[in-house]
């Protein structure tokens, strides 16, 4: 397998007064093209940090990630914003969906992004949502949603643009036992057709389902295992 | 989805919006008088001067038109001269004076004018004919009310009042022959023009033959400057002034009013670019997360910038006519305060509505509307993506 993400001595520090802090101590692993992934570890020990650093939201103080053989972590912000549009897809803990637009039209944000005109895009949308379960729900907007669908909307969305890289930060983290179970198994079957997950984690069942977890402490990989 | 996105916005606090567009309103309507104030006396000066096809105004040495009670000695040899050029087309002299005519409530003061009828350019009948006989009147309105006559009366009527002997001088019984409108004298005042002959008799000056005012129409194609020139270098004792020096004179004494309306204006295009840029920061920092969020799902700075502007310019387009309508409600409204000035000839508008003067208006107000949102919009939109998301999560 060829690795998708390279990531090599990564160190991001915050100011906070006049100490640094280091939220990540020279952080080196890939991730196969393919592969399944979870980080997981306690709360404040990098893991959102790493995500953010690997979806180009986020510069590292020093050390480089690399997504299919290029740098990525020193682009121009109008570069980055093309990186994460094209390649990377983001599923965040709450959702965030646009309020105002329906579900349907929120997958079709990045695709309008993208320059998909029109009929394609609304074809392109409606297929996003049929994959995830939730055709029946396209016009509806987000508060006429319960959480396990707003999360669907959110991953159909983060997929519009065919992504070589699925990131999730906490997704099942909102999500009742029932929906997250459901969400386990949406993500399960992103993988087996062929989408490259990294997701950060709490949920032990969402770990364990992912074929690769990663432990993090204090800014560091202190384990990495193979589940099977 | 931009625009989805950005009517979503405006929607989401309707009560804010609509309390924003009319404060812009507000703003676009003060805007638009001042623009018209700064431009309107000017422009409905000149059409005032322009409206009875003379171009070019003759009077005494040293004074403007009617600014002084002086004459031009003997101005019917000027005016004979005049007529028999080629490049003159017609000559109207005028001697201004009072007529004091008594009525039940006293002694009645009129502005008169003697003029020639039938080149006359300082009123328009508006009932009855012109003066055809020496003693035949055209009165205003306000002259009649005060007098308490109509049309087809006579009245007697004197050149000067002795008010120490209470009896008039220069007494003549004249006929009421037409209503008129005059258009160079404010809307209360008292008017009334007889032939000129009539009224130098009544003065005493039926030999000097004074003339207090000639206005020339020059014939096609007369280049009037060089008309203008030409005159006062021919007639030693008179100021030749043409339209646009009397425009150019009357911009000197007006630069007072441009200056306030273009203070004002600009204050309130400051109140409405604060007002603006007020709203779209406390809008852009409720959605600083969706604006991230954005940002991290690729889409572009400028097409958030390009949402937030769409919102301010949808509210002032929205504000436009309203402050259009505003303004030319409150424009009408100040007009008919500033025309009861003493002096202010009844056709001169303070606040003249011209096209461009709202175009310029709304223009001014729609740069700033736009100027306004782009700082906000473009600070939201820079930053940084995952701080920002990690604050929102955390809030």
């Amino acid at each position: 397998m060829t690795a998708l993400v390279e990531v090599r001595d990564l160190v991001r520090q915050y100011p906070m007064g006049e100490e640094r802090v280091a939220a990540l101590r020279g952080v080196t692993f890939d991730v196969d093209a393919g592969e399944y992934a979870a980080i997981v570890g306690p709360s404040g020990c990098g893991k959102s940090t790493l995500l953010n650093l690997i979806g180009v939201i986020d510069r590292p103080t020093s050390g480089s990630v690399s997504i299919g053989g290029a740098r990525v972590d020193q682009l121009a912000d109008s570069r980055a914003t093309e990186f994460r549009l094209r390649r990377i897809g983001f599923v965040f803990q709450r959702f965030y969906l646009m309020q105002a637009l329906t579900a349907r039209e929120n997958v079709e944000l990045p695709l309008a992004e993208a320059g998909l005109k029109g009929p394609e895009r609304r074809e392109r949308a409606r297929a996003l949502l049929d994959y995830v379960g939730l055709a029946a729900r396209e016009k509806h907007r987000p508060s006429q949603l319960s959480g396990g669908e707003q999360q669907r909307v959110a991953i159909a969305r983060a997929l519009a643009n065919q992504p070589k890289l699925l990131l999730a930060d906490e997704p099942t983290g909102e999500l009742d036992a029932r929906t997250g179970t459901e969400m386990i198994a949406l993500f399960d079957r992103l993988n087996a057709d062929g989408t490259t997950i990294l997701v950060v984690t709490h949920d032990e069942d969402l770990a364990r389902a992912a074929r690769r977890v990663i432990h993090m402490r204090d800014g560091s990989i202190v384990g990495d295992e193979r589940n099977r | 989805m931009l625009l989805t996105l950005a009517a979503a916005s405006l929607l989401r606090h309707r009560a804010r919006t609509i309390l924003a567009v009319l404060g812009v309103a507000v703003s676009a309507a003060m805007l638009l008088d001042m623009v018209m104030l700064s431009s309107g006396m000017r422009e409905s000066f000149r059409s005032l001067l322009l409206s009875q096809g003379f171009q070019l105004r003759i009077s005494p040495k040293g004074t403007m038109p009617f600014d002084t009670d002086a004459t031009i000695r003997d101005g019917d040899s000027i005016v004979t001269i005049l007529q028999g050029m080629n490049e003159v087309k017609s000559v109207s002299p005028v001697l201004g004076g009072q007529l004091h005519i008594p009525s039940a409530s006293g002694t009645i003061a009129s502005s008169a004018l003697g003029i020639i009828p039938s080149v006359e350019g300082d009123y328009e009948l508006v009932g009855g004919r012109q003066p055809s006989a020496p003693d035949e009147i055209v009165a205003n309105d306000a002259l009649l009310r005060a007098i308490g006559r109509s049309l087809n009366d006579t009245v007697h009527a004197g050149a000067g009042y002795d008010s120490q002997l209470r009896s008039l001088t220069g007494e003549r019984v004249l006929r009421i022959v037409g209503r008129a409108r005059f258009v160079y004298m404010a809307s209360e005042q008292k008017g009334v023009a007889l032939p000129i002959a009539t009224l130098r008799a009544m003065q005493g000056h039926a030999v000097d033959k004074p003339v207090s005012l000639m206005m020339v129409r020059l014939a096609p194609d007369q280049d009037i400057e060089v008309m203008r020139a030409r005159l006062e270098r021919q007639f030693r004792k008179v100021n030749v002034i043409s339209t646009a020096e009397a425009l150019k004179q009357v911009d000197e004494r007006l630069s007072y009013f441009r200056q306030l309306a273009a203070i004002l204006g600009a204050v309130s295009l400051v109140v409405g670019f604060l007002l603006v840029t007020t709203l779209v920061t406390v809008s852009v920092n409720e959605r600083i997360g969706e604006i991230a969020v954005m940002r991290a799902i690729g889409v572009r700075r400028w097409r958030v910038v390009a949402q937030i502007v769409t919102e301010a310019s949808a509210m002032m387009l929205a504000a436009s006519p309203l402050g259009l309508m505003l303004g030319l409600v409150t424009a009408r409204y100040l007009n008919s305060i500033l025309a009861r000035f003493p002096g202010v000839p009844e056709r001169i508008d303070f606040f003249l509505f011209q096209p461009r003067s709202a175009w310029t208006a709304l223009g001014l107000l729609a740069v700033s509307g736009v100027l306004a949102a782009v700082y906000p919009s473009w600070r939201s939109a820079s930053l940084p993506i995952a701080t920002t998301l990690r604050q929102e999560a955390v809030g």
